[in-house]
């Protein structure tokens, strides 16, 4: 059967609609450590679907989300009983929870709902397929809002519910669940119980997890959940910006996955692969470019800074070497040719010989300044002895914009303080 | 048969006649609170009235549980036994005038916000629920800043504070809650000389608008010079009452044992702050 | 398996399975579970000191895109794919790279271990399932992949006696080491910086305890697993911390509950054709976490409820008697308490209404306490109860104040008798000065 243009509407919409969801909602797991409490939901709402689904034979929405909230619910709960009585940490209880429920759910799949479309398999990687819209439109000119509607099968409904829910209670919530996330002491305090935060939070967790189960099966929506926004928080140092950016990541790596899924392998003449995986290593890939490309914590970024700061402290120490050299008339000292050469370059040192040029020796007698009033700031008001202040002098020289107060003529040596 | 009111200071309550209610001027009274972590009792039956309008630090060696007497006072740590009413009502009823400021390391201090956001968040049980946060409160959030001496810094994110800015941060959040009643949880440890001036100088200023500062303490140094009163403890409450009355000779020995140097040291700055040391 | 029968199971069954009866394979099996519930006890022991417990989550499901190019690679070379020790191998490659990638990610970004967990698992798991649905498609392989996905659940059914010993011999190697290494581990993972110090290689050693977490992980797939495996090495150890505080101990209970539930998950699977192994395994584990958290006479709930309610009822009796005590010397004659002085006192105490009746109760059960007309009054006994328990406290305060520097550690209030923690000589010292101060009668 060959598809229509219009065929995959339905399926990337889930994927979108799910991966928006959960990549919300993810923000206050990752920010509060409780990434894996994410982990533990995704796999304990099984068992609640499950059990739901035997006890009245039924796979409507409203059945499922009951079941699977009250799972997610008695997740929470247990932990917090084992973390207690049992003594130990949260992931270790988390850990018994979990696999016990999803084990559970797992043997009633295989023994009491086998004749049922809610397979294991369908666990692992749900069942996007089954949203395709086979006798959808030719073309796009085709559609319709209102056979779209008509059209929509119920699993996008259920989805759009979800994802209007869960953005309005991050809207509505965004200051109470923020303070809950940074301090849940003061946010008790001022009459917003964090607990209860804590479980409107835990029970939308649940409720974005069944949701998804149908698009991304029930073991990747741990992805759909914490690497959003973790990427985001590589990329973001405010709430909001984190919040839409987490949002912006996942419905990128949903679209791009679902797409890439038929895509990537047709373009090798071969059918298309598992959409829901495609659409966790797109996370996975979005994760890695934030990790190495980030502007301000990216691993290039970070050794960029970490390797100007270096060849500054080169620099500043050969100026510094130069002047003390030039006051004391002592012997040439050593230095690296390559911070020389830059001197050189910089016009901070004469070309010909090992000598500060007028710039360099304004420059240097800063920096000796700067040096020599740290010392005298140590000696005099932090009290260290005048032979252990060189050190920590040596490394406050280098930041400008930390000036001690005007201390004398002279540092602790008896070497003048060179003026301004 | 008539109770009678029989006092003798120590561990169990001493009379079976129910002690006169508290003074309801009292910002924070403690009846016979005991709290124990598993089996080890931390505090044991402490008894303590503070004064209103004072500053009042609370001293002790290590482990003697000074913070957590303010914590479950305010209800963080739960209590074995105890009662604790804030100007003679529980502590529900009267939140929005207390301000507590904890310890620096209780919070993640990377989260995504801004100095800004969180002194706003003192603000928000007078927003309430829903609701964003005015500009009004923002500019009280401002102004608190302000007193602390951070007002240029309100848009950095709080990682990129220094620690004492941080310990700033979390007093301008306590000065925009409002209260009558501020419990500091070591606010002076770690922090840095300006830090340090900084604090005072507010304590000073809440003391100046009728305001009770209760803050634990762990240099007794400095006890003479920053509180009017102090509440000596070790498990128990030692002795409490104004800083020159209580730092005697007898009641430091009995709150931190035989260490000379440290007791001399505190007796030297008594001395040097020009208060009698009986 | 010889008793795979569709339904209707007969006790002699069940017995004869797990008697050992049901045949070379199941035999195999049986004994291979146990192991690997044995192996995942004592390595678990490690992970959850170390608190690395779900690191192993993360482990087992990223071994699910090692099998699979395992597989792939061995059908590119002509193999069958289906050579149970290379697609081992092909997982704990996978397996070990979810190691590094988590430490990369810790160590190169500002993310915390709990998100770094999160996402291997999602993202090696997310590369697992993609290659899975290509093998599946018979126009990409010829070989067929069947099989492939009973590593996901666990399949013992499936299993002959010569995979089940490579997995007794995978676990047995995991625990040969972990014996072998035992004090090293241990010092490790109870204090890691005092072991860099004491020149330990801890990175080493903590390699290795991951080492050991992916070699059992890896036996565990055939018959748990790789979503469940985690489970083995995570029930058994939380439950054993149920039971026992020292390290030998729990390593040695640890591995027994493993091996137990190993024994026992395996031989109900063998008898129940659809019920996956990795399933019962795990629940037979919850089964004894369960049991555990309710009856071990150490930490168990039972225990310790019981153990809290008497300390509390002893706390509040001797304050009541001391309490009583006192009221009785302060005035001399009269020597009944009204009931409503009780009341106040309780109230005063925070107690909560439950507790003073119970409280009364115990006291009268004891002798301690008789009723009278309008209130209750002190028995001979209670009465010197009562003064002992007042000297204690008196003592423990002398105590608190001549050795303030010392004693906030020692103080036990409720200690019977001060003597029971300090020594006579300091007693008696004590005793000394509260009768100087005219303290003590």
């Amino acid at each position: 059967m060959t598809l229509t243009p219009t065929g995959d509407l339905f399926p990337l919409l889930a994927a979108v609609l799910a991966a928006l969801c959960c990549g919300l909602l993810g923000n206050f797991l990752v920010l509060r450590r409780l990434s894996l409490m994410g982990d533990a939901m995704s796999h304990s709402v099984l068992p609640g679907l499950v059990i739901a689904f035997m006890l009245t034979g039924s796979r409507t929405a409203p059945v499922m989300f009951l079941g699977a909230t009250l799972a997610g619910v008695a997740t929470v709960v247990l932990v917090e009983l084992i973390k207690r009585l049992g003594r130990v940490e949260s992931g270790a209880a988390m850990g018994v929870v979990f696999s016990v429920l999803f084990a559970l759910g797992v043997l009633f799949i295989e023994r009491a709902a086998r004749n049922t479309d809610l397979d294991a398999n369908c666990v692992l990687h749900g069942q996007l397929e089954s949203l395709v819209w086979w006798d959808g439109p030719a073309s796009w000119s085709g559609v319709a809002i209102s056979g779209l509607v008509e059209a929509a099968p119920p699993q996008i409904w259920t989805l759009t519910i979800t994802c209007g829910l869960t953005i309005a209670l991050v809207v509505a919530l965004y200051k109470e669940l923020r303070l809950a996330a940074f301090d849940p002491a003061l946010a008790t305090a001022q009459g917003f119980s964090a607990t209860l935060l804590h479980y409107v939070l835990m029970i939308f967790v649940a409720g974005a997890t069944v949701a998804a189960f149908e698009a991304v099966g029930s073991i990747l929506v741990i992805a759909m959940l914490i690497v959003p926004a973790a990427t985001a928080r590589l990329l973001t140092d405010r709430l909001a910006p984190q919040l839409l950016v987490s949002v912006a990541v996942a419905i990128a790596a949903a679209a791009m996955g679902y797409m890439g899924s038929i895509a990537v392998p047709h373009a090798f003449n071969k059918p298309e692969v598992n959409a829901a995986g495609s659409m966790a290593i797109m996370l996975g890939v979005l994760l890695s470019l934030a990790a190495v490309f980030g502007p301000r914590y990216g691993v290039l970024a970070t050794a960029t800074r970490r390797s100007r700061m270096a060849r500054r402290i080169e620099l500043d120490d050969l100026l510094g070497r130069l002047y003390r050299q030039e006051e004391a008339e002592t012997a040439t000292v050593p230095a690296p040719r390559r911070a020389i050469k830059r001197a050189r370059r910089r016009g901070l040192v004469a070309p010909d010989r090992l000598a500060l040029t007028d710039d360099g020796r304004a420059r240097a007698a800063a920096l000796v300044r700067r040096h020599r009033l740290w010392e005298a700031y140590l000696v005099d008001r932090a009290g260290l002895a005048a032979d252990h202040v060189h050190d920590p002098a040596e490394n406050l020289e280098h930041l400008p914009e930390a000036l001690p107060p005007e201390m004398g003529e002279t540092d602790p040596h008896g070497r003048p303080i060179p003026p301004i | 048969m008539s109770d009678t009111v029989v006092h003798s200071g120590h561990a169990a309550p001493t009379s079976l006649a129910e002690r006169p209610e508290h003074s309801s001027d009292s910002p924070l009274s403690i009846h016979a609170m005991t709290v124990a972590y598993q089996r080890k009792p931390v505090l044991w039956d402490v008894d303590y009235d503070a004064p209103a309008n004072a500053l009042v630090a609370v001293v002790g060696p290590n482990g003697a549980g000074k913070s957590t007497l303010i914590k479950a006072a305010l209800g963080l740590v739960p209590r074995a036994s105890g009662l604790v009413e804030f100007w003679g009502e529980p502590y529900k009823r009267v939140r929005d005038r207390v301000a507590y400021v904890p310890q620096r390391e209780s919070v993640d201090w990377t989260f995504p916000v801004s100095a800004l956001d969180v002194v706003c968040m003192g603000r928000y049980r007078r927003v309430g629920w829903l609701r964003p946060v005015g500009r009004a409160h923002k500019k009280v959030a401002l102004e608190c800043l302000d007193r602390v001496g951070l007002a240029d810094l309100a848009h950095r994110q709080i990682s990129q504070l220094s620690g004492g800015q941080q310990q700033r941060v979390f007093l301008a959040r306590a000065l925009a809650q409002e209260g009558d009643l501020y419990v500091m949880d070591e606010p002076f440890a770690g922090v840095d000389a300006a830090t340090e001036r900084a604090i005072v100088a507010l304590l000073r200023e809440l003391r100046e608008a009728g305001k009770t500062a209760i803050v634990v303490h762990h240099d007794l140094q400095t006890v003479p010079e920053y509180f009017d009163h102090a509440l000596l403890l070790n498990m128990r409450v030692v002795a409490a009452g104004p800083v020159n009355e209580v730092f005697t000779r007898e009641n430091l020995h009995k709150t931190y044992g035989g260490k000379l140097t440290l007791l001399s040291e505190a007796a030297e700055a008594v001395a040097r702050s020009g208060l009698k040391v009986r | 398996m010889a008793l795979a029968r569709p339904e209707a199971l007969l006790i002699g069954d069940v017995l004869e399975v797990l008697t050992f009866q049901g045949g070379y394979n199941t035999n195999a099996v049986l004994v291979g579970s146990a192991m690997l519930g044995l192996a995942a006890g004592v390595v678990g022991v490690f992970a959850l000191l170390r608190k690395r417990s779900l690191v192993a989550d993360a482990i087992g499901h990223a071994t699910l895109p090692g099998i699979v190019i395992a597989f792939l690679i061995a059908v590119m070379l002509g193999a069958s794919g289906r050579s149970l020790p290379v697609l081992l191998l092909g997982a704990a490659v996978s397996a070990a790279m979810a190691v590094l990638g988590i430490f990369g990610i810790l160590k190169y970004t500002r993310l915390r271990e709990d998100a770094a967990i999160g996402i291997v698992l999602g993202v090696f798991f997310g590369v697992g399932v993609v290659l899975l649905s290509y093998v599946q498609r018979p126009e990409n392989v010829t070989a067929s992949p069947a099989g492939l996905h009973h590593f996901i659940y666990g399949q013992t059914a499936a299993m002959r006696a010569g995979d089940a010993m490579l997995m007794a011999g995978i676990a047995l190697s995991a625990v040969v080491v972990t014996a072998v290494m035992f004090k090293e581990l241990a010092l490790a993972s109870f204090n890691d910086d005092y072991a860099r110090v004491a020149g330990f290689p801890v990175s080493l050693l903590d390699g290795l305890m991951l080492g050991l977490v992916v070699l059992v992980t890896v036996a565990g797939l055939q018959a748990v697993g790789l979503i469940l495996v985690i489970a083995l090495l995570i029930i058994p150890p939380v439950a054993a911390r149920l039971w026992t505080d020292r390290l030998l101990p729990l390593m040695l209970i640890s591995g027994g509950l493993g091996a137990l539930s190993g024994y026992i998950g395996a031989a109900t699977s063998a008898l129940l054709p659809r019920a996956p192994a990795g399933s019962v395994i795990v629940l037979c584990g919850g089964g004894v976490f369960v049991l555990s958290l309710l009856i071990a006479p150490k930490h168990g709930v039972v225990a310790m409820a019981g153990r809290r309610a008497v300390q509390r009822l002893r706390i509040a009796g001797e304050h009541l008697l001391e309490a009583a005590y006192e009221h009785d010397v302060s005035r001399k004659g009269d020597t009944t308490i009204p009931a409503r002085t009780i009341r106040a006192m309780e109230r005063l105490w925070g107690w909560p209404i439950w507790l003073g009746p119970m409280v009364i109760a115990g006291l009268r059960r004891r002798g301690h306490l008789q009723r009278t007309s309008d209130g209750y009054e002190l028995t001979t006994t209670g009465a010197a109860r009562g003064a002992r328990i007042a000297r204690n406290h008196q003592l423990w305060e002398q105590y608190l104040q001549t050795y303030a520097d010392v004693a906030p550690g020692h103080v036990d209030w409720s200690a019977d008798t001060v003597e029971h923690v300090l020594s006579p000589e300091l007693v008696a010292e004590l005793e000394a000065a509260l009768k100087a101060k005219g303290a003590l009668p």
